[in-house]
Order: C-alpha cells, then structure tokens, then sequence
C-alpha cells in the first residue's frame, strides 16, 4: 500500500522535524485563527493494519412522543384535581396530587417545558413566524387557561410543579392585609408585560432565565439563584405561595380567567351559617369576608367616583405608555443585536480616531468573520429599537391599565352577606373545605 | 332565569373561550403558512439554503438546541454560559475528517517543545482529549466525554492547523432543551439555533463527503 504523499508533520520523527512542526503550528495558529471553516489540510490516511474507524456518535433527545405524553399527564392531571377539588372537596388527596406534580412536572421533568414560560413561546410565535412552537407547548399554554375558565384556578392546586413546591413551605403564614396584597399584586403585571415584551422582540425569555426553582429541579444552578430560590421558600413560611401570588406572570392571565369560570370551589358545599371558622384558613388571603354594612354612599357621590374612573383609565394608560416608549433605548440595550451595534459604533469611531484597539471582543471577532457590513448591523439594531418603540407603549400601557383596574376595584363598593372565595385570587387549595362544618 | 352578573360572566367566558380558539389556531396554523419564511420557502432565491432548517423543522414540530461549528469561533463561552454545570455543549471527534496526525493542533499546546503527555504540553485542560498510537505515523484521537467541559480549546487548535475534525456540539443526553439556551444568547457569532429533534446535529464535512445522517440505536451518524 503506497504511504500518502502529504502527511500530518509529526511524520518524521527526527527532532528538527519535530521543532519545525511546532513553529509551524505555532505560526499557522495565529493566521488561521479565525477560519473555522473545513479545510482538508491532511488527507484521510490509509491504514495498513486492521483499525476501523470509529463513528461519530451523538445522543439522540429525548423521543418525541414523550412530549405528548406529557401533554397527556397534564390532561389527567387537570382533570383528577378538578375532580378532587370540586367534587370530592378534599384537601388531603389534593395534597397527594400536588406531590405527584410535584415528582413528575418537577423532579422528573425538571420544571420545563412548564405553562408560565409557555407564555413566552407564544408571543414569540405570534410576533415571529420563523419560530416554530411546538404542539406541546401550545397544549401547556392552553389547557390550564381553559380548565381554570370552566373551574376555577385547580391548575395552582396541585398540578403546578412550582405552586405544589411552595405549598409545602406554608407552615405559618400570616395576613397580609388587602392594601397589601393589591399593591404586591401589581409585580405579576410587571412581568406579564416585561416577559411579553423582551419574548415578542426576540430578546430573551425572562420567565426561565429567572425561574427560581427549575435549578432546584435539575440539582444544578448558578449560587445566584439558589439564592434566590432559599429566600422564596423561606420567606414562603411566613408568606405563603410568594412566588405565585407576587410574582407568577401566568398567574395574572389564570387570575382573569378564573374570574369568569362557571364553576368554582366554593367554602361550604351548601349555605354558609356564618360561623366564621374558614375565616383564617386560607394562607393565602383569598377568602373574602362579608361586608352586610350598604355603602352609605349617595347616588352623586357614586357617580362623581365613576367621572374620576372614567378619567384616571385613560389617563394612567397614556402616562404609563408614554414612559414605557421613553424606556425603548433601556430595554433594547438588553437585546444583543443592539449590543453588537454600540461595539462596532464604537469600535468604527475608535479607528476614525486613528485609535488602535488592543483587543477585538469575541463579538467583534465573530463580527468580522461573518462577512457582515456595519450598516446591516445598525439597521437590524434599528429595527429592534423600533419594535422596542411600539412594545414600549403596549407595554406601559397594560401596566396603567393594570393599576387603574386595581384602583377602580377597590373604589367599588362591595356588598356579600357570606364567607366566600376570591375566584381571582383563590388557588382552589381546597384547605377552607376541611374548617367548614356543613358537611354535604 | 339568570341574574344579569350570571349573563355578563358567560358573555366574557365565552368571548375569552373564543379568543383562546383563535389564538390556538394562529399557532398551529401560522407555521404552515407560507410567511413564516421570508422567500416563501424558495430556497433557490435564498442565500442560506444549504443550513436552513426551517422546512425540517416545520415538519418535525419539535425542536432541539444545536451550534453549528462552522459558525463557531471558539471563544469558550459554552464552557461558562451552560445552566448544567459542567456545559452540555462538548467537543465531538468527526473521524471521517481526522488526519490522525502526530502533531495534532487540537492535542498539543502551540509552541510545545516535545510531543509527550505532558500535562503542561497538552490543550486540554481536562484530560478529556486521547490520544491511541494506531500504527506509524497515526494516532487516534477520542473524546472522554465525561470529562469534557466543551471549552473547545482543542476544537480552536484543530480548525486553525488541522483538518477541523473537532467540532463542539450539543450532547442532548445532557441538555436541557431550555425554552431559550442560556449558552445562545451569549454566543457571539449566534451558531446556536433551534434544529429538528429528529435531525439533531449540525456537524460539519468536507464538501465533497454527504454525511449520512441515519439515527441509530443510542445515537446518530454523523
């Protein structure tokens, strides 16, 4: 068998050889740096004894039906909850449910995909259309909107891998007050719109960047957010279900939803007898309590309320939107698109200067390699402020919106003559059940 | 008979049931549509046909984190911007392409003055790259993938000296398939992309060579 012509340098076994192959080596490392595409230098030896080839193996994902399994499991989990929730009314094997999630959307399947990052997928999917949603998520976006539209929030009890880890912590929690519950109320808003915007912009998925206990799923995260993830738990104690009442950005969307469901898990399986045994039940301070005083407003004062609503909707909308737009240039500087646009402004205005740099950032280096020219750079950059433009006002003015609705809501007067459950707020726990002494 | 509030709460059900259905339809309909691509699906009027995935992936529905090591500049980030620990990104040996050189670019620190496994004349910081004595002049080289921290130390010397057999790539046994890869967003010559689950590697051939791309038992060839 003839011995290839052009062979690796390490052929020859001389040492000058050797010395001349490691200059070489050295010499052609610095040139050829940044060409990372295939070159054939050597040519594929012919071996004289009996060696194969290895082949090149790379794992397989995970099988794509278990996706739909997935999917599956999340059906009947809606369903046995819903079932547990509202028909046997039972706090105990609601718990046992929430550990089952727990295990499964949790530990096993490491908190991804989940429905609060789902939310991101789809403002993507909307905005983008090169992005390819799998069915999958669309199933986890959807299914617990529509469970919670016909029976109330059964997803928070006990199919939500991060609510059923929460829940566990609650060993005191404490009242809050409802002044404030509705100003930490708010947060959630924040990230709805914050998550939508950066994920409708192709900026980043806020929601799993910062997700607290998928690194406690997967045993692996940065300290940061170990860290973040202790203080929610601990904090949990005292403050029941922090994550999901204050922070939950799905949570806003079931909130709504869950307002206008047709049936809901209510305290008493029949009429209240107004013992008030439920009344510090719940950990969240979901259960509303009775109000029998009539508002003794009059009829004038009632509607000079509503003038000043009428106002302060659009007002709060306008004021809110406004500021959003002028933030356009802070929330597109988190976009790397626009980040590589300042490099290279500032490296051109550098070399105009006649500065020379020391050393190009791996941006810049990657910048170069690609062929690109610095216009195609800043206008793709422009684009993206652009959107940030318009996704600012969008998203100021859902915040105004959010706050007038909130502000409006507590002006209204309230009139109930039983204990019962806030379906925004409540997260169908089924623990106010066990303190009612009417038993069906 | 029902309450004027009972009415208004069904009138909203429904209005959010029917905005949820439309909205569910845009989903599963829009990726068929003929917009999600800018030519059309013309590949022929397209500069980036040869890499593009989005027809696999439109047919696939499901789709995996990969780089594309022609892309790649080496620059190390997958090592640190991984949410695994060690990264999920690891180098992978393309024999085909292999000079099985003695000098190799990939093991050997540049400048190194003799060829031994010297801790102190080799790349990898790990150990994780080995070398076998195969017959004169070739050597073999394979990856311990247990030790690989995908710093693509090796992969940079390779493609700078040598045939450019080792590329980094997503090991899906490892990776999370996150909503957004953490490694993406910091990679500066944007190499990551979402790929089809079924087609789930990018590695790179010479031109002449069509890689056979048949899943196996366990894994695939690439």
């Amino acid at each position: 068998m003839p011995k290839p012509v052009c062979v690796s340098p390490g052929l020859t076994v001389t040492p000058l050889r050797k010395t001349a192959g490691t200059f070489m080596l050295t010499a052609s490392a610095t040139l050829l740096s940044t060409m990372a595409m295939a070159i054939q230098r050597f040519p594929k030896p012919e071996f004289e004894s009996a060696y194969t080839q290895p082949q090149t193996q790379i794992p397989l994902p995970r099988g794509e039906f278990l996706a739909y399994l997935d999917v599956f499991v999340l059906f009947a989990s809606l369903c046995l909850i819903t079932w547990l929730v509202l028909k046997k009314r039972s706090r105990f094997w609601v718990f046992f449910m929430s550990l089952f999630s727990l295990a499964y959307f949790g530990f096993y399947r490491e908190g991804c995909i989940c429905s609060i990052g789902a939310i991101q997928n789809v403002s993507l999917a909307l905005f983008d259309h090169s992005f390819v949603i799998p069915l999958s998520v669309i199933a986890f976006f959807l299914l617990p909107l529509v469970f919670t539209l016909f029976y109330g929030r059964t997803f928070c009890a006990g199919v939500c891998p991060f609510g059923a880890f929460q829940d566990l912590f609650a060993f005191k929690p404490q009242a809050l007050g409802s002044r404030l519950n509705t100003v930490l109320g708010i947060i959630p808003y924040l990230y709805l719109g914050l998550a939508v915007l950066f994920a409708a912009t192709g900026t980043d998925f806020i929601i799993c960047r910062y997700d607290p206990f998928v690194g406690i799923f997967r045993f692996n995260a940065s300290f940061g957010m170990f860290l973040f993830a202790g203080i929610l738990l601990l904090s949990g104690v005292f403050i029941a279900r922090p994550y999901c009442r204050f922070l939950c950005p799905y949570g806003v969307l079931l909130n709504w939803t869950s307002r206008f469901s047709r049936k809901h898990l209510s305290i008493t399986p029949k009429e209240c007898i107004q013992c008030r045994l439920c009344e510090h039940s719940c950990p969240y301070d979901a259960i509303d309590v009775p109000v029998t005083t009539k508002s003794p407003e009059t009829r004038p004062a009632m509607v000079k309320k509503m003038m000043m609503l009428t106002i302060l909707v659009p007002f709060l909308v306008l004021i809110f939107g406004y500021t959003g737009s002028r933030l356009q240039e802070t929330f597109a500087g988190v976009d790397s698109r626009v980040k590589l646009a300042k490099e290279v402004l500032a490296l051109s205005k550098m070399q105009d200067a006649g500065n020379k740099m020391q050393d190009d950032s791996y941006e810049i280096k990657a910048f170069k390699a690609s062929g690109k020219t610095e216009s195609q750079v800043y206008s793709e950059a422009s684009a993206v402020l652009k959107k940030f433009y318009v996704g600012g006002w969008l998203f100021g003015g859902f915040i105004g919106l959010a706050i007038a609705l909130m502000t409006g809501g507590r002006m209204l007067p309230v009139y109930r003559t039983d204990y019962v459950t806030n379906k925004g707020r409540c997260f169908s726990c089924a623990r106010c059940t066990d303190y009612c002494p009417v038993k069906s | 008979m029902p309450n004027r509030r009972e009415f208004l709460n069904t009138l909203m059900r429904g209005g959010i049931l029917a905005a949820l259905g439309m909205l569910s339809g845009a989903l599963v309909f829009r990726s068929r549509d003929k917009n999600s691509c800018s030519y059309g699906f013309d590949c022929s009027r397209c500069s980036k046909s040869e890499s593009c995935s989005l027809p696999a992936a439109i047919e696939a529905r499901q789709t995996v984190w990969q780089l594309d090591p022609a892309k790649c500049i080496q620059c190390g980030r997958c090592a640190t911007n991984c949410v695994m620990s060690p990264s999920a990104v690891k180098c992978t040996h393309a024999f085909a392409m292999c000079g099985y050189c003695d000098l190799c670019g990939g093991y050997f620190k540049p400048g190194t003055k003799a060829l031994d496994t010297a801790a102190e004349h080799m790349l990898c910081p790990t150990n994780a790259l080995r070398r076998k004595f195969i017959e004169d002049p070739f050597f073999e080289y394979t990856i311990a993938e247990e030790l690989c921290i995908g710093c693509g130390k090796c992969v940079k010397g390779c493609s700078a000296f040598g045939n450019g057999s080792l590329q980094l790539q997503v090991h899906h046994d490892r990776c999370k398939n996150c909503n957004e890869c953490s490694i993406a967003r910091n990679c500066p010559s944007q190499a990551f992309s979402r790929v089809p689950a079924n087609k789930p590697s990018l590695l790179k051939t010479f031109g002449n060579e069509s890689p056979a791309k048949v899943p196996q038992k366990g894994g695939v060839n690439a």
